[in-house]
């Protein structure tokens, strides 16, 4: 299975944690399809706490991070 | 020809009690801007460098930028520049609110204070009627009465700024409270206006606008400024519905969130405390200071009474940082940290370094005095808060001279996590290459708004770079700190920089004051403040060897999580930046202080 966090207003009806199967959604963008968000709205992509991109190849017990554009001080 | 500078500034020696307005100078106020630059400036020139910083020969100065006041989205901030008893370095905090504004339609640009007052006083500023009453009535109380009692006497629509206990008890992290909630927070600034027996200024003004040099260029420039302000997913979107606190997640998620006093860097209860829970469990509405189209303010409910809310900082630093999950608590005890008058991150961040004393035996249950400092307990967060403020007992009185000096005391100064003794913020600088060299050579100490290298590195803006490598970190790191120079002086919010770029500011100080700089000469004068800031620190007594970071961060990789291994190399990036800056072992060059005509 893979985690995939949301956070800020992508939990807007979809919550804050998913887990989905490795084999159904290979890449980020697989993903963001399914949840039906557009990669240009997102602001920071992660694959296990580093900054990746909509083309990863996701591999069993990897997480996802989903952050639309945020910031702060 | 009008200008958004009043080119007048007011004068008050609390010895004498004399008062006096005096012409500044419009050449030299654009050579600085105002705010942070034109404020270190003056006191260089007045030979603030080499004094006490509590004694009555310190000065301090509470400064605008040409913006604040002006009719420019964010034009409301005011600086408060003096010489740091924290580090005997220069000292400049930002603030919000309505305060600066109320100066600036007063007629002044800047309120320079001096000596010392033989009993305590707060200054009234009406227009033009300016006088020293007395604060007897006032000291010894939290800055919710200050503000009230003050407001009562002098009207709603005046503004007030007030040290807590903590100022009036010289805590070198006492802050300067404006608004009930606004803060200029760092480097001790409100343990000068407590020397000198000076516990608040109210000010008041019959007009609202100033006028600027070019109505019709300003109005364009704001009006483009405005729509990429709004457009912006960051100023647009993020910052108004969640706040500054959003980053708990982004920063925990990257393996970047120091804990317990980063000894570890990830959080597990990071979602308890995030700004995504604290939205939909405590938020009341929206914060905005003087002219904000964002908002980032947090209004919240505590406990039935609405009181401004943490920000990231002291979510992070109540929270994983003395390892407390209990937002509730945090939300305490960052009220209680404005009601004491004290620097929300350099508070909790010192309660948290006493807390790894207690845990490794350095600190013993009885000098607790009932409440343990333990990691986690979230009594202790809210207790200790108030005791540093109150000066409680012994060791309340210990910590209230920063994490530095507490670890110091105990024999073990290297477990205090700050630069130059300013308590390093919210973000893990072993995982982030840029940060680290920022806090290394901030002017101040260890700050993240004097290069918010997190930016680039963390939320991808302008661009992403990689936050693990050293290269070009250290003439990203110069930009950042030369604009952000810039913004300080010129009285806007530093959080317009998610939006606008240099060419932005450029054109809002010109349309305001009839300067023509371009961008590349507007980042100059940037360069110029970091130069004289600098300059202000060598005369001080700054060495070469202030500019490092924590042996903790150089030494001791991340234990876990995402950023894994990880440690600050700064001796890789400190090199280059020098080089970037045209400085040679941490102060500039004469060629370089020919070039910035600063000789």
């Amino acid at each position: 299975m893979i985690e995939v966090r949301l956070f800020a207003y992508f939990r807007d009806n979809r919550g804050k944690i998913l887990y989905l199967d490795v084999n159904e959604f290979k890449t980020p963008q697989m993903i963001l399809d399914h949840l039906g968000i557009e990669l240009k709205d997102v602001a920071i992509l992660l694959v296990n706490g580093r900054h990746s991109n909509g083309e990863h190849i996701l591999k069993e017990n990897d997480i996802v991070a989903f952050f639309p554009p945020v910031a702060g001080g | 020809m009008s200008t958004s500078y009043n080119l007048k500034m007011l004068r008050v020696n609390l010895s004498n009690g004399s008062i006096k307005t005096e012409a500044l100078d419009e050449k030299l106020a654009q050579k600085f801007l105002g705010g942070r630059g034109l404020g270190t400036k003056i006191l260089f020139d007045e030979g603030v460098a080499k004094v006490e910083p509590l004694s009555p020969e310190n000065k301090i100065i509470f400064i605008n930028g040409p913006l604040t006041g002006a009719n420019v989205p964010t034009g409301g901030r005011y600086m408060v520049v003096t010489k740091s008893p924290l580090n005997n370095m220069i000292a400049s905090s930002n603030s919000g609110g309505v305060w600066g504004a109320r100066l600036k339609y007063a007629g002044y640009d800047a309120l320079i204070v001096e000596g010392k007052s033989d009993k305590p006083v707060y200054i009234s500023i009406d227009d033009d009627k300016v006088e020293i009453k007395d604060a007897k009535h006032l000291w010894g109380k939290t800055s919710e009465h200050v503000e009230e009692s003050l407001k009562n006497e002098y009207g709603q629509e005046a503004s007030v700024l007030n040290i807590g206990p903590a100022g009036e008890n010289l805590s070198l992290m006492a802050a300067i409270i404006n608004e009930a909630d606004r803060a200029a927070g760092r480097s001790g600034v409100g343990a000068v206006m407590g020397s000198k027996h000076l516990k608040a200024i109210v000010c008041k003004s019959k007009r609202t606008v100033v006028e600027p040099y070019d109505k019709e260029a300003l109005r364009e420039s704001v009006t483009h400024c405005l729509k990429l302000i709004k457009e912006n997913g960051v100023t647009g979107t993020g910052l108004p519905t969640y706040g500054t606190a959003v980053l708990v997640n982004i920063i925990n998620n990257i393996g970047s969130f120091p804990t317990k006093n980063w000894q570890e860097s990830e959080f597990a209860n990071s979602e308890m405390i995030s700004g995504e829970t604290l939205k939909e469990k405590h938020i009341v509405k929206q914060g905005f200071c003087h002219r904000c189209p964002i908002g980032c303010g947090r209004v919240i409910n505590l406990n039935g009474k609405v009181v401004g809310g943490p920000e990231y900082e002291p979510l992070w630093a109540y929270g994983a940082n003395c390892g407390v999950d209990n937002l509730e608590a945090i939300n305490e005890a960052n009220y209680w940290a404005n009601e004491m008058g004290l620097d929300a991150i350099s508070c909790p961040t010192t309660i948290a370094t006493a807390m790894e004393l207690y845990q490794k035996g350095y600190i013993k249950e009885e000098e607790c005095d009932g409440v343990p400092l333990e990691f986690g307990s979230a009594k202790a967060i809210i207790e200790w808060t108030k005791r540093i403020g109150l000066g409680h007992n012994k060791l309340a009185k210990l910590m209230a001279q920063g994490s530095y000096r507490l670890c110091e005391a105990y024999g073990v100064p290297e477990l205090s996590m700050s630069v130059k003794k300013l308590e390093m913020p919210a973000y893990d600088a072993r995982g982030i290459q840029g940060i680290g060299l920022n806090y290394a050579t901030s002017n101040r100490g260890g700050c993240h708004v004097r290069g918010y290298m997190i930016s680039p590195e963390i939320l991808g803006l302008p661009q992403q770079l990689d936050r693990f490598e050293t290269k070009d970190k250290a003439t990203w790191t110069k930009i950042f700190q030369d604009l952000t120079a810039v913004i300080d002086s010129s009285g806007m919010c530093l959080f317009t920089s998610f939006a606008l770029g240099a060419p932005e500011y450029a054109s809002l100080i010109n349309g305001a004051t009839g300067t023509n700089y371009t961008p590349t000469q507007l980042l100059e004068v940037g360069e110029r403040i970091y130069n004289i800031e600098r300059l202000f620190n060598k005369a001080a007594g700054m060495k070469a060897e202030d500019d490092r970071l924590p042996n903790r961060l150089l030494k001791e990789p991340i234990p876990a999580g995402p950023s894994k291994g990880e440690v600050s190399k700064l001796h890789i990036t400190l090199p280059e930046y020098y080089e970037a800056r045209g400085w040679k072992d941490a102060f500039p060059t004469e060629d370089t202080l020919r070039r910035l005509d600063l000789l």
